[in-house]
């Protein structure tokens, strides 16, 4: 018998549908109290699939005296879409149910009204929940609560919005202990942890129910008349055949890897674009207003194509895609499964898509991942845990909530999964963290945040503390941006005069801070020319350039995953496997094997040669950028010790090249240097402490936690007028830290993030055993095929290892050669 | 699988160093710039150090904000390591020492020891600036609204100079950035023409302003920078710095 009443086998049947079997066992566990977890490809109505349990319970008569369902998605966008496509069933079964969104969006009024008056389902983020269960009325509002459904489960665990949520949740089940949990997740390589991370510690694992796996996808690779460059990552190469494929599909999307090459490939197009086809531009820089235009184009089909990054991954459907266009490496094969499931969403069809690899290196990234995606392999992607910074901050939302006992409080934190192996030292830590700054020198007692009571529970000091805790609530620190606007200039008494017009979007004041006026920049589909900054932002005007001075090349985001990096590896150590690969790149590995040779999938190649007045290093790890970032770092160092006297290195997603004054086959030759040693496992012991103690990197993570943390306040939009924020920068509060109270809480969240996210720590300890006693080296007379490649990224991207002194002195010196050619 | 190694030692955040190689000079006389900010005037033994902003870090707690509360500590350890390599005959602030009227009263007692230790040791002039137009009178020292060395007045803010005039003054936290192999690289300098100095602030919560942006308008006229780096000073003209 179908757990589905008549009502709804009915409204199935009015839509021509079968409730499909993953659907049912959703209902069927949540009949029985169980926490779930659904697995299922997109398309697969696994939304419904969630909300199938509450519809049903909520199709009989209730009172309406509390929410009785969360539905929690990280995308903010979706709320409105996800409430209208609610209203499909709710409305043709005539079911006495109301819906309600609440975003950072939602009026204050209405949210007022929300809790005086509940919705039986309330559509929000992760952050909203925080704020929720930080009110002192949340315990009415949520005493009936039923179900919380969580939105793309596998997307949202992986960061520091994630382990928010998981608190909340914690927090939650103390407040309405019947509450059940369904996750909702695309495929992923380890289903366990998210079963684990859905439900308490210590409980069993949430049961997974999967849903049908859909038709494979069509991938193709490019196959390009054109020669594929060595190096770059622009794929401009390509643009006539992406135009003509545009031509023929009815609704593509080109998705690229960075905001940069998507305003490359957007302008590129246009030139291309001889029949006029409506192609449009999509990405996380742009206005927001602007952005649901081209979402609204799409969804009404105006749209032949859009250009897009990372910024429409995720979500509901825009359009009718029936092709979607990877230009350059997907950099793993989740992510290219995702967006390839941009496509055709119903899943008895396959999905059309089509890779552009940009480079040489590229192709083999794109076959691997191609190899991949037939067999639906997914990267392993391990959820976020145990951030102090975050836990500092839901403890300080936790005391707006009302008095709080440690104890009490201790084992809810450590109820949730992700907390689960905090210790009650550290737990305390982070409540004198919040309470009065927790340093060593006492100096803000009096100023506490959170006071000690009579009983020994925490209280909240003054109720003004819960209003500057929900303006810096969430766990996304953007960089500092600032608005472009498109200026118009009058000439007025022989000066230039600019006034500012409308908001173009925003760019990071980095970029920003790196241009003169008049220099010309590539930015929301054309060419712009920077006119200086004012107190609103950045001001600029439109040229009539097709090329912009100021190159904002900037490498992907996203690192090789690990499982596509091991790929590559993999099948460059096969030459049986060449077969796939286009000619021209067959050749290129063929004489790479003539000239030097090309290493087996557990081997590590290193060459060395001499060029210009300079010898080089290059090896070859293919373990992504952040990691070869790091090991440059440290080997320059080491080579420094060793008198190879090092100038500079250079890190790509697949190799790493270092230059040197001494001639580094020699040294090596002669026994004076030893590759073994050089990559030895204990570099990352007190070479990598003394580096990143020093480096920006660090300072940048510092600067996350810090603002997470509640210890320097958000730079509100608006409020930077009043002049009542912090100002004392970030890096002299790491500084002074650092030497006073190297053990401070925030320093320990510091150094984690850095260790995990933006130096790869652990992926760099595993390359380093992996090469042990496996590093092949090749003293050439001359750079390789393969090097090639690596060695023209240098003037490409920024060269590491150069100290500011030695900058600082070559920009002076460099002035004096200048005086002395005039002279 | 985690990877945790011991966090980073202890360091002191600023170096400190008089120039081997670069000198200023204003009205005859010479200056010797500090890697730290402050400056060395040979001829009178004098160190002369601006914008310490003592107690910047607790001014913010009364509005919750709990910054390391350690930045008075590092000021004045960093200006004891000047004045123990430089042993001047005085030593003169050039104003906004205090960050507040109550910063004195949220001194550290170990604080307030080493400071009275630092103005016993020489003749110690404390010039009043806009964050301190009274000074604590407990700490040692005299205090004044402006000194003359030589030819040269000392104070706390630019003020428009008469023919003939020449000045030292602090107050602005002059910076500069320099555009070397497509980075650009910002630090603290001394910015000096024929007529007057600025110095950089020496407090270690003091933020800088770029010598190019509006509150350096009009103040100086073919201008040089002296920028401090790590282990160097660095001199540049000004059409090479923003």
């Amino acid at each position: 018998m179908s757990p589905l009443p008549q009502r709804f086998l009915d409204w199935f049947a009015s839509r021509g549908w079968v409730a499909r079997a993953h659907q049912l066992a959703v209902i069927e566990h949540a009949a029985r109290g169980e926490s779930v977890l659904l697995i299922s490809p997109t398309g697969g109505g696994k939304t419904l699939a969630g909300f199938l349990p509450s519809l049903i319970e909520l199709a009989e008569p209730h009172s309406r005296d509390g929410v009785h369902t969360l539905y929690v998605s990280p995308l903010k966008a979706l709320a409105v879409d996800i409430a209208r496509n609610l209203e499909a069933p709710v409305n043709e079964m005539d079911l006495p149910v109301t819906v309600e969104t609440r975003t950072g969006d939602t009026p204050h009024s209405r949210r007022r009204r929300q809790r005086e008056n509940p919705p039986d389902i309330l559509i929000t983020t992760p952050e909203q929940v925080s704020l929720l269960v930080a009110d002192p009325g949340a315990a009415h509002m949520l005493r009936h609560l039923k179900v919380i459904i969580l939105d793309e489960l596998h997307s949202i665990v992986t960061s520091k919005r994630g382990v928010l949520l998981s608190l909340a949740l914690s927090r939650v089940a103390s407040l309405a202990p019947q509450v059940l949990r369904i996750g909702l997740s695309a495929t992923v390589a380890d289903p366990d942890a998210l079963r684990a991370w859905l439900v308490p510690t210590g409980t069993a694992l949430a049961p997974l129910v999967m849903g049908k796996a859909g038709a494979a996808p069509h991938i193709r690779i490019l196959k390009s008349v054109e020669r594929v460059p060595w190096s770059g990552h622009s794929s401009l190469y390509a643009i006539p055949e992406i135009y003509d494929e545009i031509r023929r599909a009815k609704m593509t999307l080109v998705f690229v890897n960075t905001r940069s090459q998507a305003e490359m490939v957007f302008q590129s197009l246009w030139e291309a674009n001889d029949d006029h086809l409506a192609i449009a531009l999509h990405h996380g820089s742009l206005d927001v207003g602007q952005r649901r235009k081209v979402e609204a184009a799409m969804a009404a089909g105006k749209l032949r194509a859009v250009v897009c990054t990372s910024t429409l991954d995720l979500g509901i459907d825009w359009g009718d895609v029936d092709l979607v266009i990877h230009v350059g490496a997907p950099k793993g094969s989740s992510r290219l499964l995702q967006r390839i499931g941009r496509s055709n969403h119903r899943l008895e069809v396959p999905s059309e898509a089509l890779l552009v690899p940009s480079n040489r290196f590229e192709v083999l990234e794109c076959e691997a991942a191609l190899q991949a995606a037939k067999v639906n392999a997914q990267d392993t992607q391990y959820p976020s845990v145990l951030k102090l910074d975050v836990l500092a901050q839901h403890i300080l939302g936790r005391a707006c909530a009302g008095p709080f006992k440690a104890d009490e409080f201790f084992l809810e934190v450590t109820g949730a999964w992700t907390y689960r192996n905090l210790s009650r030292e550290v737990f305390d830590k982070a409540v004198d963290f919040v309470a009065t700054g927790g340093y060593a020198l006492r100096a803000y007692e009096r100023y506490a945040k959170l006071r000690r009571q009579g009983d020994g529970s925490w209280r909240l000091s003054h109720p003004l503390l819960a209003q500057a805790y929900r303006l810096n609530i969430g766990t996304i620190v953007e960089e500092e941006m600032l608005k472009v606007r498109l200026a118009s200039v009058k000439r007025s008494l022989g000066k230039r005069v600019v006034t500012g017009g409308r908001v173009l979007g925003e760019l990071e004041e980095y970029f920003l801070s790196q241009l003169a006026v008049g220099d010309t920049f590539l930015f929301s589909g054309e060419v712009l020319r920077f006119e200086g900054l004012d107190e609103f932002g950045a001001l600029a005007t439109r040229t009539t350039a097709s090329e912009p001075m100021i190159p904002s090349y900037m490498g992907g985001k996203f690192p090789l995953s690990t499982y596509l990096a091991e790929r590559v590896r993999e099948m460059l150590g096969d030459p049986k496997s060449w077969g796939a690969l286009p000619p021209q790149v067959r050749d290129w590995l063929s004489l790479q094997r003539c000239k030097s040779v090309v290493p087996s999938a557990r081997q590590m190649l290193a060459e060395t040669f001499p060029r210009a007045d300079k010898h080089y290093l290059v090896c070859y790890p293919f373990e992504g950028r952040l990691a070869h970032q790091t090991l440059g770092m440290l080997i320059t160092r080491r080579l420094e010790r060793w008198g190879a006297q090092p100038l500079g290195f250079v890190a790509s997603e697949y190799a790493l090249v270092v230059w040197t004054v001494r001639d580094l086959s020699l040294l090596i030759d002669s026994g004076r240097l030893s590759l073994a040693r050089l990559f030895e496992e204990d570099m990352l012991g007190d070479d990598l402490e003394a580096w990143l103690a020093e480096s920006s990197l660090m300072k940048r993570s510092f600067r996350t936690a810090a603002i997470i943390g509640g210890l320097i306040q958000r730079r509100l939009p608006g409020k930077e007028k009043t002049g009542r924020q912090v100002t004392v920068n970030s890096d002299l509060i790491y500084d002074v830290l650092r030497s006073h109270q190297p053990d401070h809480i925030l320093l320990r969240a510091a150094w984690d993030d850095a260790a995990d996210g933006l130096i790869d720590i652990h992926r760099l300890g595993a390359l380093l055993r992996r090469i042990r006693g496996q590093i092949v080296h090749r003293a050439l007379d001359m750079v390789s095929p393969l090097a090639v490649s690596v060695l023209l990224e240098i003037g490409r991207e920024s060269i590491y290892g150069e100290g500011h002194d030695a900058l600082l002195a070559e920009a002076a010196g460099a002035l004096i050669s200048e005086a002395m050619r005039i002279v | 699988m985690p990877f945790s190694p011991k966090l980073p030692a202890p360091s002191s955040a600023r170096p400190c160093g008089l120039s081997r190689t670069q000198r200023i000079g204003l009205g005859g006389l010479e200056f010797i710039p500090d890697l730290s900010g402050a400056l060395y005037v040979p001829d009178f033994k004098a160190l002369l150090v601006a914008d310490l902003h003592l107690e910047k870090g607790s001014s913010l707690a009364r509005r919750g904000v709990y910054l390391p509360p350690y930045d008075t500590r590092e000021s004045l350890s960093q200006l004891r390591s000047v004045i123990d390599a430089v042993e001047p005959a005085q030593v003169i602030f050039l104003g906004d020492s205090f960050h507040d009227g109550e910063a004195r009263e949220r001194f550290d007692a170990s604080d307030l020891t080493a400071l009275r230790a630092i103005a016993a040791r020489q003749q110690t002039i404390w010039i009043t600036g806009n964050h301190d137009p009274a000074p604590p009178r407990d700490i040692g020292g005299a205090i004044v609204d402006e000194v003359a060395l030589g030819p040269i007045m000392l104070r706390h803010q630019p003020k428009s100079l008469a023919y003939g005039e020449m000045e030292i003054a602090g107050h602005l936290h002059p910076a500069a950035s320099v555009a070397q192999r497509g980075r650009r690289i910002r630090c603290r300098c001394f910015i000096a023409d024929r007529r007057r100095i600025v110095m950089p602030a020496f407090g270690s919560y003091t933020g800088a302003i770029s010598v190019s942006s509006e509150p350096f308008d009009g103040l100086f006229e073919d201008y040089q920078v002296w920028m401090l780096g790590g282990r160097a000073i660095h001199r540049f003209p000004a059409a090479k710095v923003k």
